[in-house]
């Protein structure tokens, strides 16, 4: 529950507010969130049973692939995406590019990814997020930077991972950083909270209450190089509260199979039984990366701070 | 009956904050996924989430005919949002392979106030619940067009539809079936209660309370 938004004590109806920012996420809980490029790819995942699809250019393995700046979508190709579902439609701004978020907002998706696959627009400042209606999503590879994005208005925090590979080690870490910095900030006494807020670089405010509360004050999510069910039930049984899938669907043998198959994984991630059922028959997984195997200075996930 | 147990499908939606309030409101309350898991409870709650996901959840894991059955036995049944468009007779804006329980003769318009950035809070009475109104919370929410004779609205949105607006809106996001003043937000018909928005997230333990006597009275 946010316990940290303030109640609405005016008796007109409001819009935008952190309450309704954060719950949105909160329904997506348990689910599947899958990146599609044409509004065919979009029906996939929804018949697939996703709980929101990512509209987005490229998929990261062709970013990766392709080069170049990578920039919001077209806006022709959002809107395509838009009317061909009926569950929610994100889409990605660039790091600090509030203009492309502006665009966004006023194309009616139901939440913005600021996100460090396209190519930062401002390498000091992230977007204001408080400054908008629409909901954001913020990638964070530790739990300083997830509640330095949740300080500037993101209503949703996933981990990074390294888009576009197929390898899902970098997830795993990030999963399992900020789960553990959150333990330790559990076993912290009251007054050696202030130096830990100081070290994460992040308020004390914020600090205290995943003290107290022992989870971050918005959904955390997963993404970055999720190619299978086991990948997807692994990053929940890490604590994750649902799952981002990135190339994994549309750059495997069938989509369709593998898609459906990772949504039942992520429901039923903690049966082996279920998990070793809906493995079976899904033709080949991408081919993948070793994030080793990326020279540093092309690691999506280094992007932002 | 002191202590009722009351699940609540945890196919996919906010399973947890259901599972606090609930608790809170008095209730020995547990996750349900799987047919053996709804045998062993007295009432259920039908999360807020993706109507689409959970309908198609329901089928591939079998929970579907389990649920009506017990439904058809009297089993008190409370959805939230989601949980609202699952228990309705007919669904407007739904997929077309979209099937909700066997519920309450209603019709429900899916994501009938707009799309996320129109999504709003506002003060909602509720019939047979004292106190302020509900402080309800709207998220890409549905809203009930209309009801058979035997269903009782419990409240509607009393507000017209001047929304403030502390951001930027898509220009001409209407949704063109016209505005939200006077549309019906919740509704109880028997053992089956819905409602469009979401008490589950503001600490107001009142309908959940609502619901555990509905559970207590049926037992």
């Amino acid at each position: 529950m946010p316990e940290s938004t303030s109640p609405n004590t005016n008796a007109n109806p409001v819009v935008g507010t952190a309450r309704v920012k954060r719950g949105m996420a909160e329904m997506l809980k348990g689910g599947v969130i899958m990146d599609v490029v044409t509004p065919e790819q979009a029906k996939i995942a929804e018949d697939a049973g996703a709980v929101a699809v990512m509209a987005l250019e490229r998929v990261p393995a062709d970013i990766r692939a392709q080069g170049g700046v990578s920039r919001m979508s077209d806006p022709d190709m959002i809107d395509g995406i838009i009317n061909a579902v009926s569950i929610p439609v994100m889409a990605k701004a660039r790091i600090g590019h509030f203009v492309e978020a502006r665009v966004l907002q006023a194309l009616g998706v139901d939440y913005v990814d600021e996100s460090e696959v396209l190519t930062p627009a401002d390498y000091e400042n992230h977007i204001d997020k408080w400054a908008f209606t629409v909901p954001f999503v913020c990638g964070a590879t530790n739990l300083g930077e997830a509640l330095r994005r949740i300080t500037e208005g993101a209503a949703m925090i996933r981990s990074k991972g390294e888009a576009g590979t197929g390898d899902v080690s970098n997830a795993t870490t990030h999963m399992r950083k900020i789960r553990k910095e959150i333990r330790r900030l559990q076993s912290l006494p009251a007054d050696e909270l202030f130096v830990a807020a100081k070290e994460l670089q992040a308020p004390y405010e914020l600090v205290k209450e995943v003290a107290e509360t022992g989870k971050l004050p918005v959904v955390l999510f997963t993404a970055g190089g999720i190619a299978t069910p086991a990948d997807a039930a692994m990053m929940m049984q890490l604590g994750a509260e649902g799952v981002f899938v990135g190339s994994g669907i549309f750059k495997s043998g069938n989509p369709a199979q593998r898609a459906a198959a990772i949504v039942k994984a992520t429901t039923f991630h903690d049966d082996p039984d279920v998990l070793a059922k809906v493995s079976r028959g899904l033709g080949e997984a991408m081919v993948g990366i070793n994030v080793d195997e990326i020279p540093q200075p092309h690691r999506l996930a280094e992007r932002g701070w | 009956m002191t202590t009722p147990v009351i699940g609540v499908l945890a196919l996919q939606g906010d399973v947890r904050e259901h599972l606090a309030a609930l608790a809170g409101a008095g209730a020995d309350a547990r996750p349900v996924r799987r047919p053996a898991e709804l045998d062993a409870v007295d009432g259920l709650v039908i999360p807020g989430g993706e109507s689409t996901t959970m309908s198609k959840l329901a089928d591939i894991f079998e929970m579907r005919e389990p649920i009506d059955k017990r439904i058809a036995g009297g089993m008190p049944v409370y959805g939230s949002c989601a949980g609202m468009i699952m228990l309705a007779a007919e669904v407007l804006d739904g997929r077309p392979d979209q099937r909700g329980f066997a519920g309450i003769e209603m019709t429900v318009r899916r994501n009938a106030f707009g799309r996320q950035v129109d999504s709003f809070e506002a003060p909602v009475e509720i019939t047979g619940v004292e106190g302020e109104p509900f402080h309800a919370v709207f998220i890409r929410a549905p809203w009930v067009e209309r009801v058979g004779a035997g269903v009782e609205v419990l409240g509607r949105v009393t507000e017209d539809d001047s929304r403030s607006q502390p951001g930027v809106r898509r220009a001409g996001l209407e949704s063109s079936s016209g505005p939200a003043a006077g549309r019906i937000v919740a509704v109880r018909q028997g053992h089956l209660l819905a409602t469009s928005f979401h008490p589950e997230l503001t600490g107001d333990l009142r309908l959940h309370r609502y619901f555990v006597d509905l559970v207590r009275a049926a037992a």
